[in-house]
């Protein structure tokens, strides 16, 4: 039995609008082991905010979870407390989120903004000072000292992002959630703050969750990867098998979509006709069938369960289902 | 002819000297690729061709007439040729007009009456691919990359000669950068467009770039044709940047050269040559100040350059 930290079970969450509820996750199922990287990849509208935004019980106030569990060390974090939550929050489970430049309060300084999250500590300020430069010079500010008595505005966005990196990490969590944290970056500073969290995921062995668009992020950092669409995870697996062996079309369309992946110059760029369908008003069958190059009649009427294809590796198609019942 | 010159520009913003003189051309129907950090001085170039921002020194000429610090009555006729396609893609659209008004405007700009201005919308949607019922939404009811076609068709409406097109494929979808891409490609072989384009994502750079210019600190670094920067870089800071391209593939080790730090302030430009704090190659003689030097069209600045 590995050591299960997160559990998402069989989550679906709707938003209620006034064109109806829009089923924004659906059947959500994937864990987290302890002081695993694992990558969440998908499109615009595929339903990685809300995702987070349900862990850490985050939501908007139309927000309504219909079914499922998600299980924080055994914890169903549904049915926690505010006060619980409010205890894990930034204690146990924290985030980095996607614009460094709007993270900080820009009228207070980075030092006491480093305190204020040490609330919980009953440190003497002198102390937590030393523990915020000290995690300031873990994320390679240099100088960090000086850096403490500094506004926002006197960072670069790289340094800002590894500040916010910083401040998720001092209370040393179980669980790390990277919200496309490198996405607002240059390429440069991007594979620095990879490097960055890795490096940190050694030192503090907690687990990431990392949300990005970005594969070739993705394939660098993450141990396993679940992907997105539409509110639906497709398929979910070890990052070599989602990379080299994928068994969702909608994976397939993605990874070969990449400019990174084709080396030679190419007139006409692989892309994904279509649109993703409207999550308020579902059709039946499977979500991606639309825009699938492979998709057959029953597509039309039922929705592909996640099977399981070998050891670790799950899909949501039926071209693969037969597969496993044949 | 070269459709655009551009030599030697400088700007200056009070004591930061943003661009420290940038020097290329770009032919008719030719794409031209610059590349670099934030704050290296892109965007600035491409603004100060159009007009948008100042440019104390140097020259950019188009089609052979001088447009540096040029006036808003020579400029504005010129934009007919010349068109820009902003960052923000839902930023650069006014929120209180339809989307059939914004792709028209520069008919109205121009002053271009005889105009059927709903014929020309429905023209350039289609020419972008979208439904024709976009005409009368607003910008809010569009997706990001709706919101970029519709940034192109603005664009292209005066059919111009030459697109400045900054980060078209940013924040983009992978799945829909591609659609964009094959879009800008296939209209530059229709209608013969040159194009400057701003990316920091090299390998989109690779397919639609003839030439490309390395930028650091407002400064071309290197330039040369898109094979040629690919195959061979020569300056090690496009080395560094052509390797810290995340690949698709968990197995690609890549031949990783880490870039130390950020690039220094513009107000305390380092002496010598000025990437040497953060160049892993550096040699003695790097405290002296490289001068651009041409081998073929491969521009290079640099003295202790690659093989």
């Amino acid at each position: 039995m590995t050591d299960t930290l997160l559990e998402i079970d069989h989550l679906s969450v709707d938003y209620e609008t006034g064109r109806g509820d829009l089923k924004a996750l659906r059947d959500i199922t994937f864990n987290v082991n302890k002081g695993e990287i694992v990558g969440i990849v998908g499109e615009s509208g595929c339903g990685k905010s809300t995702l987070i935004s349900s862990i850490l019980r985050l939501t908007a106030p139309n927000t309504r979870f219909r079914e499922g569990e998600v299980r924080f060390k055994g914890q169903d974090l549904l049915k926690a407390s505010e006060r619980q939550m409010r205890d894990l929050r930034g204690a146990d489970i924290s985030i980095v989120f996607q614009d460094p430049m709007q993270t900080h309060n820009p009228v207070l300084t980075i030092g006491q903004q480093m305190l204020d999250i040490q609330h919980r500590s009953k440190q003497s300020k002198v102390d937590k000072l030393t523990h915020a430069a000290k995690m300031l010079g873990a994320v390679g500010i240099p100088d960090p000292e000086a850096r403490l008595k500094q506004y926002p505005h006197e960072f670069s966005g790289g340094m800002r992002q590894r500040i916010a990196i910083a401040m998720a990490l001092m209370s040393e969590p179980d669980l790390l959630i990277a919200d496309e944290p490198t996405t607002a970056l240059d390429a440069t500073l991007e594979v620095q703050i990879i490097e960055r969290l890795q490096e940190l995921q050694r030192e503090f062995h907690c687990a990431i969750l990392f949300i990005s668009h970005h594969l070739g992020v993705i394939a660098e950092l993450c141990d396993r990867v679940v992907v997105m669409y539409a509110g639906a995870v497709v398929e979910s697996g070890d990052v070599r098998e989602i990379f080299h062996n994928p068994k969702h079309p909608y994976t397939r369309r993605l990874i070969e979509c990449d400019p990174g992946h084709i080396k030679e110059r190419a007139r006409v760029l692989p892309t994904i006709p279509g649109e993703v369908p409207d999550l308020a008003n579902l059709p039946g069958g499977c979500i991606f069938r639309d825009r699938c190059d492979q998709a057959m009649t029953r597509c039309a009427t039922e929705v592909p369960p996640l099977d399981q294809l070998k050891e670790g590796h799950h899909a949501a198609c039926w071209l693969n289902h037969e597969e496993v019942t044949s | 002819m070269s459709l655009l010159n551009v030599v030697d520009l400088n700007t200056s913003y009070g004591p930061v000297n943003v661009l420290a003189g940038v020097s290329f051309t770009v032919e008719p129907g030719e794409t031209y690729a610059l590349v670099g950090e934030s704050g290296s001085g892109k965007t600035t170039v491409i603004r100060a061709i159009a007009g948008l921002a100042p440019a104390q020194d140097g020259s950019v000429t188009f089609e052979g007439q001088e447009i540096r610090g040029a006036p808003e009555s020579v400029m504005r006729p010129l934009r007919k040729d010349m068109a820009m396609m902003f960052q923000d893609p839902v930023g650069s659209l006014s929120p209180r007009l339809t989307i059939r008004s914004l792709i028209t405007e520069p008919y109205r700009i121009q002053g271009m009456k005889d105009r059927d201005l709903d014929a020309e919308a429905k023209r350039l949607l289609e020419m972008v691919n979208l439904s024709t019922h976009f005409a009368d939404r607003y910008p809010y009811q569009l997706s990001g990359g709706q919101a970029r076609r519709v940034g192109v068709a603005r664009a292209l409406a005066l059919e111009p000669k030459l697109i400045l097109a900054d980060e078209p494929t940013a924040g983009l979808d992978v799945s829909v950068q591609g659609e964009l891409l094959n879009l800008l490609n296939d209209l530059r072989e229709r209608l013969g467009l040159a194009m400057v384009i701003i990316t920091h994502n090299l390998s989109v750079v690779r397919h639609v770039a003839d030439r490309m210019g390395i930028m650091y600190l407002g400064r071309l670094v290197e330039e040369g044709s898109t094979e040629t920067i690919f195959n061979d870089p020569r300056h090690p800071y496009t080395r560094c940047l052509l390797s810290a391209n995340p690949e698709p593939d968990p197995d690609a080790r890549l031949e990783r050269i880490a870039l130390k730090g950020e690039p220094p302030s513009l107000l305390k430009r380092p002496s010598g040559c000025e990437f040497r704090e953060r160049c892993p190659f550096a040699k003695d003689i790097c405290t002296q100040t490289p001068q651009w030097e041409v081998d073929g069209d491969h521009g290079l600045r640099c003295l202790a350059p690659l093989s």
